[in-house]
């Protein structure tokens, strides 16, 4: 159990390769942080300078308060699962879950005991005597996550470990994954580009995007109250419309209705306006910012229909509307309501949110 | 069921394509393996007038009786023996040395193929000079470094007769044997190295428990086919030394190719053969046996 620090991390492979700049963060003990962002964002390169698989260029990580950036790996106490598994090919399921305590010279006793343990809470108890080579996908990740499980280690780091499961297994083992790391007292790191998986797993989500954290927040703060263009745009699925308007007063016009901008922000001539998806609706009693248009697109994601608007007055704007599938509405001058309270507002130059 | 229907039918053409080059092999190969046989059971030398004459097991009676096949066979199997050893702990250190990723790692790879390239009798020939007794460079830079006195007859003592042959082998399959290895290294994938230390191991450890069981297919493989080579070594140690001083390095090659070639005795010559070929089948086999096994293991 150790807090896990981050100071102004900052990795450049070249000067023009910079994945990570000027990091900094804390992950509490039993908290489970993760890292989301788009593929080459510097994801893995975080994690294994937390490991010590790669020196950081400038800045410090400290677990429990200790530097640990002149220790080696194995000396840092911490567990990884790698998004490839990592299990060694030619070691039983029993002797790859092993391999970290015997390397550590545990006692053969305890080493069995912690092997039966982390076995049965995986299932892992059939397949002990077998090869990797013999396990199928799903089977071989709970290896990976046996052998983190046993190590009982300082901080636990996860590179994608869900990314090479099909859609069906992945959302099975996250809510195992889920499950398995609440009763753990150590500091998870997980890595992911799926803002689903972040979204549900942690208690902490750090967005990045191009070596830079965008955020640092909790799911729902990520969700509610996105800091960026960027960030909004990642997270939440479908994805949040985002539509560039020229400001008329203190308002803007989206086609032929007008949107007013709430009253605190800076005047400048133009604005990016936000909304998702699930927050435009049918209007009801009292909705006063409704926007019409004709439909065009129908997707029906079996719960609810996501449709897509081409807004009356302007033809290249369109709007994609989740709609409960049991509602009933008609494709040609159909009205949305925009909830004045779920419009996100960002600026236009810098991008970071206004409200 | 069609399923059968298609396997058979493909199996009836896989027949048919491999049939030619089955043909050919065992005219190439078996025939002449079982003519020696075959051969074996004769007397045919300069006392039958070169006339083949059944004997039976004469022959191979006689060759447990012989001083010289004996010696022959104990000459191949030091050099064999030490051959091996050296280029498989040599090789293995170039491999991992080629493994690590430095600036011009593609050349140095090409050169370091490159005595395994060259024709053995033109490198046998310049290792015959390098060990010249008089003026071999070899006994130059020891004189000069002050390592020996006086010049070593290299060649012609027969101790150092038989190291200089195998470090002229050594230098020359040494690179084959590191390919081969470096191959097998390149086949592992970093992660498992990454989550070891992780796991806490050394890197000794780690070449220990990841590197060594993880390319030893394709030691076995390397030493299997050296094995055969050194085996059956015949032209450096022709060019090289002859056989001599005294057959101190004669191999049981040389000594079949004295049999046959300047004694004219082709039946003895041939249950030579027989012999020797039998002991390299069954080694042979045997590491085989080990391979299956070990890829067995892998699985
Ligand atoms: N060893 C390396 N040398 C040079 N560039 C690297 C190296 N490792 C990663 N990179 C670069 O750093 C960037 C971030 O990589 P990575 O951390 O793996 O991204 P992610 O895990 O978020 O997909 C990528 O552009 C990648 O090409
Ligand atoms: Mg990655």
């Amino acid at each position: 159990m150790a807090k896990l620090e981050l100071q102004n991390l900052t990795k450049a492979y070249s000067q023009k390769i910079v994945p990570v700049k000027d990091l900094s963060l804390s992950v509490e003990d039993g908290e489970f942080l993760t890292l989301v962002g788009p593929s080459g964002c510097g994801k893995s390169t975080i994690l294994r300078m937390i490991a010590g698989l790669d020196q950081p260029t400038e800045g410090r990580v400290l677990i429990g308060g200790k530097d640990v950036n002149p220790l080696a790996p194995g000396d840092r106490n911490i567990a990884m699962v790698f998004q490839s598994y990592a299990l060694y090919p030619h070691m039983s399921v029993q002797q790859n879950i092993a391999s970290g305590l015997k390397l550590r010279n545990l006692a053969t006793g305890d080493i069995q005991k912690r092997v039966q343990d982390a076995s049965r809470v995986l299932g892992l108890d059939p397949l002990l005597d077998r090869r990797p080579a013999k396990l199928s996908g799903g089977q071989r990740q709970r290896v990976a996550l046996a052998r983190a499980l046993v190590r009982n280690p300082d901080v636990f780091l996860l590179d994608e470990p869900l990314s090479n499961l099909d859609a069906l297994l992945r959302e099975q083992v996250r809510a195992d994954l889920k499950q398995i790391f609440e009763d753990q007292q150590s500091p998870v790191v997980y890595v992911t580009h799926d803002q689903t998986e972040a979204m549900t797993l942690s208690s902490k989500v750090a967005v990045l995007s191009d070596g830079y954290l965008q955020q640092l927040g909790s799911p729902n703060e990520i969700y509610k109250t996105p800091a960026n263009r960027f960030v909004a745009s990642f997270i939440g699925s479908p994805q949040m419309n985002i539509i560039p308007l020229e400001r008329v007063n203190n308002a803007v016009l989206l086609g032929d209705s007008k949107v007013d901008l709430p009253t605190n922000l800076p005047a400048k001539s133009s604005v990016i306006m936000g909304i998702r998806p699930e927050h435009l609706r049918l209007p009801r009693e009292g909705d006063h910012q409704i926007v019409q248009g004709n439909v065009f697109l129908v997707e029906n994601l079996g719960m609810s229909d996501l449709i897509s608007l081409r807004v009356h007055g302007d033809d290249n704007l369109t709007l994609r509307a989740l709609l409960p599938s049991d509602a009933t509405w008609s494709r040609e001058n159909l009205k949305l309501a925009l909830p004045p309270e779920s419009i996100h507002w960002f600026d236009t130059e810098t991008e970071a949110r206004l409200n | 069921m069609t399923q059968d229907y298609i396997r058979q039918r493909e199996k009836r053409t896989g027949w048919m394509l491999v049939i030619p080059a089955v043909l050919l092999l065992l005219l190439v190969y078996a025939f002449p393996i079982l003519r020696a046989f075959w051969l074996g059971f004769f007397t045919e030398n300069l006392s039958t007038n070169l006339q083949p004459e059944f004997s039976g097991l004469e022959n191979y009676g006689r060759m447990v009786q012989d001083g010289r096949f004996w010696q022959s066979i104990g000459n191949t199997a030091i050099f064999t023996v030490f051959s091996l050893l050296f280029e498989l702990i040599l090789g293995l250190i170039i491999a991992l040395a080629l493994d690590q990723a430095f600036r011009g790692r593609g050349l140095v790879r090409t050169i370091a193929i490159l005595p395994w390239a060259l024709p053995t009798a033109l490198i046998a020939l310049a290792w015959r000079w390098i060990f010249n007794a008089e003026y071999g460079v070899w006994n130059d830079i020891l004189v000069r470094l002050q390592i020996i006195g006086d010049p070593v007859n290299w060649l012609g003592d027969p101790n150092w007769a038989m190291v200089s042959v195998i470090a002229a082998d050594v230098w020359k399959t040494t690179s084959f044997v590191a390919i081969l290895l470096l191959a097998g290294l390149q086949s592992i994938s970093q992660d498992l190295y990454e989550a070891h230390s992780i796991d806490g191991a050394t890197p000794w450890q780690s070449f220990r428990q990841i590197t060594l069981p993880l390319i030893a297919p394709q030691i076995v493989i390397a030493m299997l086919f050296r094995f055969a080579q050194a085996f059956g070594i015949f032209d450096l140690i022709q060019v090289m030394t002859g056989g001599g001083p005294g057959g101190a390095t004669e191999m049981v090659s040389i000594y079949i190719y004295a049999t046959v070639m300047r004694y004219l005795d082709f039946g003895y010559g041939a249950a030579l053969v027989a012999v020797t070929f039998l002991i390299l089948i069954l080694v042979v086999a045997l590491a085989g046996l080990g391979l299956k096994r070990l890829q067995a293991n892998a699985e």
